[in-house]
């Protein structure tokens, strides 16, 4: 079969002794800087970016693929032992396993997540290996106004169909899109919005965007509310190993967790969220231990960890195959590839294929580098929890602005970060979502070209939008996602006066 | 969603909410304003103008939108913020940046947001955490000037090392 002939090429260029470096270097560094607690994933791969800028894209790339993986694996470390999810789809994980914590069954919650992490992105990227091959077949025959409508289908659904207010969601979009809309047209070579600011024609940097609203405005919001919260490290204490029992309750959840997060994570509606709460619900109410769900049920961390992982290996799917970005941690592997400039997608696949299938086949290799690193290590990642609260943001600050003075050292690249900064705050504090400000500014410069070319093709004729019946789908399936929210919430609201 | 839930208390106009409004609108109207002085050189389809004027009528849709949830207090409830802890950090980003632009180096400009950053989340040992900056930068400096060989600004600092 062409998978495994493919895979087996990746697995030989996965292997090469320096790739296997970059590998357990990224599991390692992206452990290390996903268990300082409010840092997600996205993040990770943000703050780390930098550190690959010297590397040929193929090591980096794989470097990625640990980082990724050691983030995720970092945040429910966090999740569980202090109770402070880095990001929403870790917040299942913190339920449950912050109580095991706090009765003493630390290390039980952070063997199975961290097994069940490994056995749910083993088999979604075995999924991914052979649903992303098919899907290129299908993609080739995209034309310009299919991207079109696909990503109008990735910014609906992203923004508006899965959030708390669809009105809050898309006003974040449209500020990633405005912001995609600074520096020089490619088409025209026009400059807009640069107001003269020569800094300003290359656009707006994603990894200076991504690190100002999430490191600089975390580190600002967790200041302001400082007097509201205190966090509580919970030692592991007793035996680290999962009990027979253990084992018994968590290998049904975790591959239901797989069944859930891998197919939602692969369409491109983006977000673990979903996943991570539908295995939560099924797990309560599935389990023979009901009455120790809210009081620290493993089937809790198992099932959403697993569909947590599994969904992280899913996105990867419309990134790789369609250049689609799914998810603010997908979009900053995105920015990865653009500083090389490459671009995902069915053309990557048939021009590099020893990158993507190396990539691929890092994600094996970065799975079972986790599980033989994390367990052992779990006291060094506990003792990172345990620094003080004013170093560890007075770091984070360092280390995030560290990444623009590496890349751009110019004053008003670093005010720009600074701004991003008090938007992030702000957001957080009027509670708009922050993922899709991100995916606007890298899809809307895309989105934007391809309608560009779509109407140039047709000579203008905007019905040429709907003529082909790939995008008059998707157009109808954007629309349906936009419109939803809306008629559901009125549905509502109907309930609410019929009670 | 708590909207029409009978139980709650009558809701107030939320002020910062109509100034979300307000400033999405002028982001609009600035988007249309920008867009004017660009010339449409495309034959066919959508010249560079159309992209922004697409996006400002979402954001000035999107400015009522808001503006109507501000009215009706829609808002989800929010905390109190201490803004002193806020400002000592955009104090020491400001610094930051000063000491970059005016060719102070990568290890003072971080020093001075560590220490800020640290004082901000309520510590008053500056002295110790001025050490520990120091210390810290000049190891990642060091770091990425001679492990990652990337160029990190330098200043009177670097030029000793």
């Amino acid at each position: 079969m062409d998978t495994f002939a493919a895979l087996a090429h990746g697995m030989a260029v996965a292997v090469q002794p320096m790739n296997l470096l970059y590998a357990l270097i990224g599991v390692f560094l992206g452990t290390a800087v996903g268990v300082l607690p409010g840092i997600g994933p996205a993040l990770t791969v943000a703050l780390l970016l930098p550190v690959t800028y010297k590397l040929d894209p193929g090591g980096s790339l794989i470097m990625f693929a640990g980082i990724y993986y050691g983030g995720m694996y970092g945040g429910s470390t966090t999740a569980i032992l202090i109770n402070t999810p880095g990001e929403s789809a870790s917040m299942a994980t913190a339920l449950e396993g912050n109580k095991m914590a706090k009765a003493g069954r630390g290390g039980p919650a952070l063997a199975t997540s961290a097994i069940g992490s490994f056995v749910a992105g083993t088999i979604a990227t075995i999924g991914l290996a052979f649903l992303a091959p098919w899907l290129v077949d299908f993609a080739v025959r995209f034309g310009p106004e299919d991207y079109f409508a696909l990503m109008c289908v990735a910014f609906v659904t992203v923004s508006a169909t899965f959030g708390d207010s669809p009105i809050r969601g898309l006003t974040s979009l449209f500020i990633g899109l405005t912001l995609g809309l600074v520096g020089i047209d490619k088409l025209t070579g026009q400059a807009r919005l640069a107001f003269g600011v020569p800094e300003l024609l290359d656009g707006v940097e994603v990894t200076t965007l991504a690190v100002g609203l999430f490191a600089v405005g975390e580190a600002l919001y967790v200041a302001s509310r400082r007097h509201h919260t205190e966090e509580k490290l919970e030692p592991v204490r007793g035996s680290l190993w999962m009990t027979r029992e253990d084992w018994k309750r968590s290998w049904k959840p975790w591959l239901r967790g797989t069944m859930f997060g891998f197919p939602i994570g692969a369409l491109p509606a983006g977000g673990a969220e979903i996943p991570t709460f539908l295995s939560y619900s099924t797990e309560k109410r599935l389990t023979k231990h009901p009455e120790e769900f809210g009081k620290g049920a493993i089937e809790g961390v198992a099932g959403p960890e697993a569909a947590n992982n599994a969904s992280a290996a899913g996105t990867l799917v419309p990134l790789l195959t369609l250049g689609l970005p799914t998810s603010a941690t997908a979009a900053m592997m995105l920015a990865g590839f653009q500083q090389y400039g490459l671009n995902p997608g069915p053309l990557l696949f048939a021009e590099r294929p020893d990158l993507v299938w190396g990539l691929i086949a890092s994600l094996f290799i970065a799975n079972c580098m986790l599980l033989v690193l994390n367990l052992p290590l779990v006291g060094l990642w506990v003792r990172l929890l345990a620094i003080p609260q004013p170093w560890l943001y007075a770091g984070i600050l360092v280390f995030a602005t560290m990444g623009t003075i590496a890349a751009k050292p110019s004053v008003v690249e670093l005010s720009m970060l600074a701004g991003f900064g008090v938007l992030g705050f702000l957001m957080r504090r009027f509670d708009f979502p922050i993922a899709p400000v991100v995916v606007g500014l890298i899809l809307g410069p895309i989105a934007e070209s391809q309608l560009r070319r779509a109407l140039a093709i047709s000579l203008g004729d905007p019905m040429a939008l709907v003529q082909s019946p790939i995008s008059a789908t998707l157009l109808a399936l954007a629309l349906i996602a936009l419109l939803a929210p809306f008629v559901l919430k009125g549905l509502g609201r109907f309930k609410a006066t019929e009670d | 969603m708590t909207s029409g839930d009978p139980a709650q208390p009558p809701r107030r106009v939320d002020r910062a909410g109509i100034v979300i409004a307000a400033l999405l609108a002028g982001l609009a109207a600035l988007l249309v304003f920008d867009a004017r002085g660009l010339s449409s050189t495309a034959m066919y389809g959508m010249g560079p103008e159309a992209m922004p004027v697409v996006v400002a009528s979402g954001l000035a849709l999107l400015a009522i939108g808001n503006f109507i949830d501000a009215l009706r207090g829609n808002l989800p409830a929010r905390e109190s913020a201490d803004p002193v802890p806020v400002v000592l950090i955009l104090i020491g980003l400001a610094l930051l940046i000063a000491i970059i632009g005016f060719g102070g180096g990568f290890i003072l400009a971080t020093s001075a947001l560590f220490v800020t950053t640290s004082a901000a989340f309520g510590r008053r040992a500056i002295l110790v955490d001025s050490i520990i900056a120091l210390v810290m930068s000049t190891l990642i400096y060091l770091a990425f000037d001679r492990l990652l060989t990337l160029s990190l600004p330098t200043g009177p600092l670097e030029r000793l090392l």
